[in-house]
């Protein structure tokens, strides 16, 4: 599924002699023994050796974007999409804290990154030399680990070490700080690439409890009115297909959070859209009622629950979860079980399988009768009837020239929150999004991560005219390596989704979210060597958007102008229960 | 509530930044901190005090075992433990105060451990309640520096907190 080779192990061939090294190429050489194709940097001083080192060889290549931002948020893209990690290397000072955001953005998601910095010459560190700045201090905080190179000979293995870290139990971003004197070309040592590692420290449940697993199904088969409630974790477990059959088998009605679109066919009855702030009307309703909740990889964010005070009165909270800290965080789980969500699902099946006991299908029944009449409220649907454009069709028209298969990497703000609503997605990894931190500028480095790993597949950017111009250089980048990236930019003048807080919290005043001076985005898109089409009207948009896609291995920067008014609806009541929302302009429940 | 919270920390660099940056950033709270490397040279043993409730406690424990470097946790006060905590006062001890400190000491089983004209070091060792009782104690006396190493502790019994 991916186009990364696989590792060549070479360690475990007793017969090859040891082989010498510098630092710099060990750096490269490990990374290749990894399996790793593509890196994702910027050059400057601290670097250069392995940069040098990284020009000698062909297995590793080298991706120079044009804001060390747009590396991170390619490598955690192309992690998101293939479940393996992705590589970063970019020098120290400005370099370094160039990254942070993206290092932070995959903190937050957990996604598996390894991201190599440079480091002024160990004997400088501390002194404030030319590029000096202390990446691990300022890392600490949003990377799931960091390590720092004191001995060139160390290498392998710090940076096996780092991709066990990143990937294993709970995924995150680990920073790799490597001092110059570090990689000095002629100083060589033995190289030897380990096959695993094993910290006394760091042993990741993988299994779940047997005990509370009985003790879930049990409850689970006692439910009158289940809900099976899957995030972010379900995708990066790889547990999709698992969760589905499960759901399947007991009948449950599922919802996904903005992390876990895709983990559940968006497209199967079953499926009663996503939850929270922004979640359908049926799913919000569904949480709020039901008796028994089951989480899977999902941690129970205040951009669900809303109030957790009010927070599903009823509900015995099963909580599945690989990390401990996640579990009764902010809502107490009355069953909880660590482990991978993988082997957890599947045990639970398994028991699930031999059980004689079935739910209650009457209860069932009348708990489905119930869903459809709040799914057939259809709350917060769109005006349909508007003449202006409205981002909620251009996004269903999106979905439809894509028959719902492309990669939908989404910037932040009110495009992202209809993408989510209204473009189906049947498969997991689809779905590529900042929903942790809140990344503007995410989307387009995003979607080039995709593409440049899935040339084959659509790779849609749905971004705003504010988001895109934070990492619109990297247009440039997408140029150089020929990039088909599909920018579906919902261009309404606004930073929508402050616009909407300040109509619905601050009477309307407009405090610095109006963009006056926009760029003519058909005319840069063109400066940078692709193709821009302006869109104005309904009637424009699907010839637009056939002859985007039509165009196959080029970037096509589809400037859309959509109805400035539009909010996005369902919301929350601030301070509510997870079923206080508002369904429009004018109606709440 | 006050709880004692042992740490085993491998003893490398950054361990120690990473363990307190995470209680500054998650706003836990440290009344005590003390840390040292074990009979085994790899591992550093770190007792911390801190206040919270229950589901604060519970966190704490759950965020210090996801940090890589933490080998175990384990809240000893949750059962039979010592506590222990070292303190050096510096008194000013002329005249008549000279017997009244000297005196003072002895009861709380103090050392006087430093000897000027004008000046007492008095060394106390106990639970940390008990160093407070000291201090109140030492009453009128005016005291010149005070120094405490926070508490550590250990569990009663078989119970161990090793590898």
């Amino acid at each position: 599924m991916t186009s990364q080779t696989q590792p060549d192990d070479k360690s475990a061939n007793p017969n090859r002699s040891t082989e010498m090294l510098s630092g710099a190429a060990m750096v490269i050489r490990a990374l290749a023994d990894e399996g790793v194709e593509y890196l994702y940097g910027y050059p400057g001083g601290a670097v250069l050796h392995i940069y040098d080192a990284l020009f000698q060889q062909n297995k590793v290549k080298h991706v120079l974007v044009r804001h060390e931002q747009a590396a991170t948020h390619m490598a955690d893209a192309y992690a998101r999409a293939s479940g393996k990690a992705g590589v970063v290397l970019v020098t120290s000072g400005p370099g370094a804290t160039n990254a942070v955001t993206g290092i932070a953005t995959a903190y937050m998601d957990s996604i598996p990154m390894v991201i190599l910095t440079g480091q002024v010459m160990s004997h400088l560190i501390g002194g404030d030399a030319f590029q000096e700045t202390d990446m691990l201090g300022i890392s600490r905080p949003i990377c799931k680990h960091n390590m720092s190179v004191r001995r060139p000979e160390d290498i392998p293995y710090l940076i096996k070490k780092a991709f066990h870290i990143a990937q294993s139990g709970r995924p995150g971003p680990v920073v790799l700080d490597i001092p110059k004197d570090m990689t000095m070309p002629n100083q060589k040592f033995p190289y030897h690439y380990p096959t695993e590692i094993n910290l006394r420290s760091y042993q990741p449940k993988q299994q779940g409890h047997s005990g509370q697993i009985k003790k879930a199904v049990t409850a689970l088969l006692g439910a009158k009115k289940p809900i099976l409630y899957a995030g972010g974790g379900v995708i990066m477990g790889g547990a999709s297909n698992e969760l589905t059959e499960l759901a399947q088998l007991l009948n449950l009605p599922v919802t996904n959070t903005l992390m876990g679109l895709g983990a559940y066919p968006a497209g199967d009855k079953q499926f009663i859209g996503m939850l929270g702030m922004h979640g359908s009307y049926e799913a919000n309703q569904t949480m709020h009622h039901a008796d028994v909740i089951l989480a899977v990889g999902a941690r129970f964010d205040d951009r669900v629950t809303n109030n957790t005070k009010k927070f599903c009165p009823d509900a015995t909270i099963i909580h599945i979860d690989i990390d401990p800290a996640s579990i009764s965080k902010t809502v107490n789980a009355h069953i909880p079980i660590v482990g991978l969500v993988q082997p957890v699902l599947s045990d639970m099946l398994a028991l699930l399988k031999q059980k004689k006991k079935k739910l209650d299908s009457a209860a069932l029944q009348s708990w489905w009768q119930q869903i459809e009449q709040w799914r057939a409220v259809h709350g917060g649907r769109y005006d349909t009837t508007a003449p202006l454009l409205k981002p909620q069709y251009v996004i269903e028209q999106v979905s439809k020239i894509t028959k719902g298969e492309a990669y939908v990497c989404s910037d932040v703000g009110q495009h992202q929150m209809f993408a989510a609503q209204y473009y189906p997605f049947n498969k997991p990894n689809r779905w590529i999004n900042s929903g942790g931190l809140g990344t503007m500028g995410f989307g387009l480095p995003a979607a080039m991560g995709v593409k440049l790993n899935y040339p084959d597949a659509d790779v849609v950017c749905v971004t705003g005219e504010g988001s895109i111009q934070m990492n619109i250089q990297e247009l440039s980048t997408c140029k150089q390596y020929g990039l088909g990236v599909k920018i579906i930019n919902l261009n309404n003048g606004y930073l929508g989704m402050v616009k909407q807080w300040q109509d619905m919290n601050y009477e309307s005043r407009y405090a610095s979210s109006y963009m006056d001076s926009l760029p003519d985005f058909v005319k840069l898109a063109e400066a940078y060597g692709h193709v821009g089409i302006r869109v104005t009207t309904p009637e424009e948009l699907q010839p637009a958007l056939e002859r985007a896609f039509a165009l196959k291995d080029q970037l096509v920067f589809l400037d859309i102008h959509i109805d400035p008014k539009e909010h996005v609806y369902p919301m929350q009541v601030p301070g509510g229960a997870m079923n206080d929302m508002f369904l429009s302009k004018t109606e709440r429940t | 509530m006050r709880h004692i919270i042992s740490v085993l920390l491998e003893n490398e660099s950054g361990a120690l930044a990473r363990l307190v940056g995470l209680f500054a950033q998650r706003g836990y709270n440290i009344d005590s901190l003390n840390v040292a490397p074990t009979d085994d040279a790899t591992l550093s043993r770190l007792t911390l005090v801190t206040q919270g409730n229950d589901q604060v406690i519970e966190q704490i424990s759950k965020q210090l075992h996801k940090l890589i470097e933490v080998v175990k946790v384990s809240d000893i006060s949750e059962a039979a433990h010592i506590e222990r905590e070292l303190m050096l006062v510096k008194v000013k001890a002329n005249g008549n105060q000279r017997e009244e400190v000297k005196r003072c000491a002895d009861i709380f089983r103090g050392q006087i451990i430093d000897v000027t004209p004008g000046t007492y070091t008095i060394q106390l060792v106990g639970t940390s309640d008990k160093l407070d009782a000291f201090i109140q104690a030492l009453g009128t006396t005016p005291i010149l520096e005070v120094v405490r190493s926070g508490a550590s502790g250990i569990a009663r019994g078989e119970k161990t907190l090793a590898l």
